[in-house]
């Protein structure tokens, strides 16, 4: 998986190491962003609100 | 993926090898991402959001609170009053409830730190008011410095973790609550835990439906433990005094009121 990724990116290996970085980051934006607080509105530890 | 060479057509073989480390070593890598992923969430939601939206909101209260008192001109207390804490200045002067979401009021709590600020908005939805604001007022419950109780409810851990020191409150802390009508000061006297849900946390008089009050209480609930769904945390205050934007803040945070402006 991750190596089929490393052979099908472009170019010499610096420049294959700087688009893994670019694309870890955009990954990495997209979870804190969307995904983990999405992901936590299933978590009842944020209860903290008396109701009947 | 090694290139060993095989006598018999080799590159069979070496598609079938490949083939077979694949599903192996893409299941393997899968198992490895998740369990990264589950670092990152725990790191994000224990760490990252909390010091994010805590910085945010310790931002967007001192901001509220300047847009407030930059319309007021401040006049200094009476000036030949022979002590300034004699001065009062009559029953409180009420704010009405605003509309879900929306900041009303400024709570300050030094014993949470010196530089703590947090705005209160209307509502305890968890994810329209507490996740974004901080502190949200439970609808239907009295207004700050209003006869009755005036109950608030914020998270104890992430989303900026206003009440993460409920705990350490002791008897006599200030706590002082600002809107744009003055500033409203309250005095901790005690906690309670209760079930998730106690609500009779948030009557006039905790826990009784019948008694009439003449009493102005804060409440403020949180979870307990920390990080569990399990318990609720209840710390009452006792109304104290209250003066107008006019007069000036208290001078506990004065200088942190200051600051914002």
């Amino acid at each position: 998986m991750y190596g089929a990724l490393w052979h099908i990116l472009p170019g010499p290996v610096w420049v294959r190491i700087l688009e893994l970085l670019v694309l870890l980051l955009i990954v990495l934006f997209v979870l804190v962003e969307w995904v983990f607080p999405w992901f936590n509105t299933f978590v009842n530890v944020n209860d903290v609100t008396v109701t009947p | 993926m090694s290139d060993d060479p095989a006598p018999s057509s080799p590159r069979e073989r070496r598609r079938r090898e490949l083939h077979r480390v694949s599903i192996i070593g893409v299941l393997g890598e899968l198992l490895v991402t998740a369990g990264v992923l589950v670092f990152l969430f725990l790191g994000w939601q224990l760490w990252l959001n909390d010091v994010l939206v805590g910085g945010q909101q310790n931002a967007s209260a001192a901001a509220l609170g300047h847009s407030w008192t930059a319309e007021v001109p401040t006049v200094p207390t009476v000036p030949d009053a022979p002590a300034a804490q004699s001065v009062t200045y009559g029953e409180p002067v009420l704010s009405t409830a605003p509309a879900e979401a929306t900041k009303f009021a400024i709570m300050y709590i030094p014993r949470f730190g010196a530089d703590y600020a947090r705005s209160i908005a209307e509502g305890v939805s968890t994810v329209r008011v507490l996740n974004k604001n901080g502190i949200g007022h439970y609808p239907g419950t009295q207004m700050p410095g209003q006869v009755g109780n005036f109950a608030v409810a914020a998270h104890r851990t992430t989303y900026g973790a206003p009440f993460n020191s409920i705990a350490t409150l002791r008897v006599g802390d200030r706590i002082y609550v600002q809107t744009e009508k003055g500033y409203y000061t309250y005095v901790y006297r005690n906690t309670e835990y209760v079930y998730p849900n106690g609500v009779g946390v948030k009557n006039p008089v905790p826990q009784s439906k019948t008694v009439a009050t003449t009493d102005r209480l804060l409440t403020m609930t949180s979870c307990n433990p920390k990080l569990s769904a399990a318990e609720r945390i209840v710390a009452y205050s006792v109304f104290d005094s209250w003066q107008p934007l006019s007069a000036g803040a208290p001078e506990d945070i004065a200088a942190l009121v200051q600051k914002g402006s």
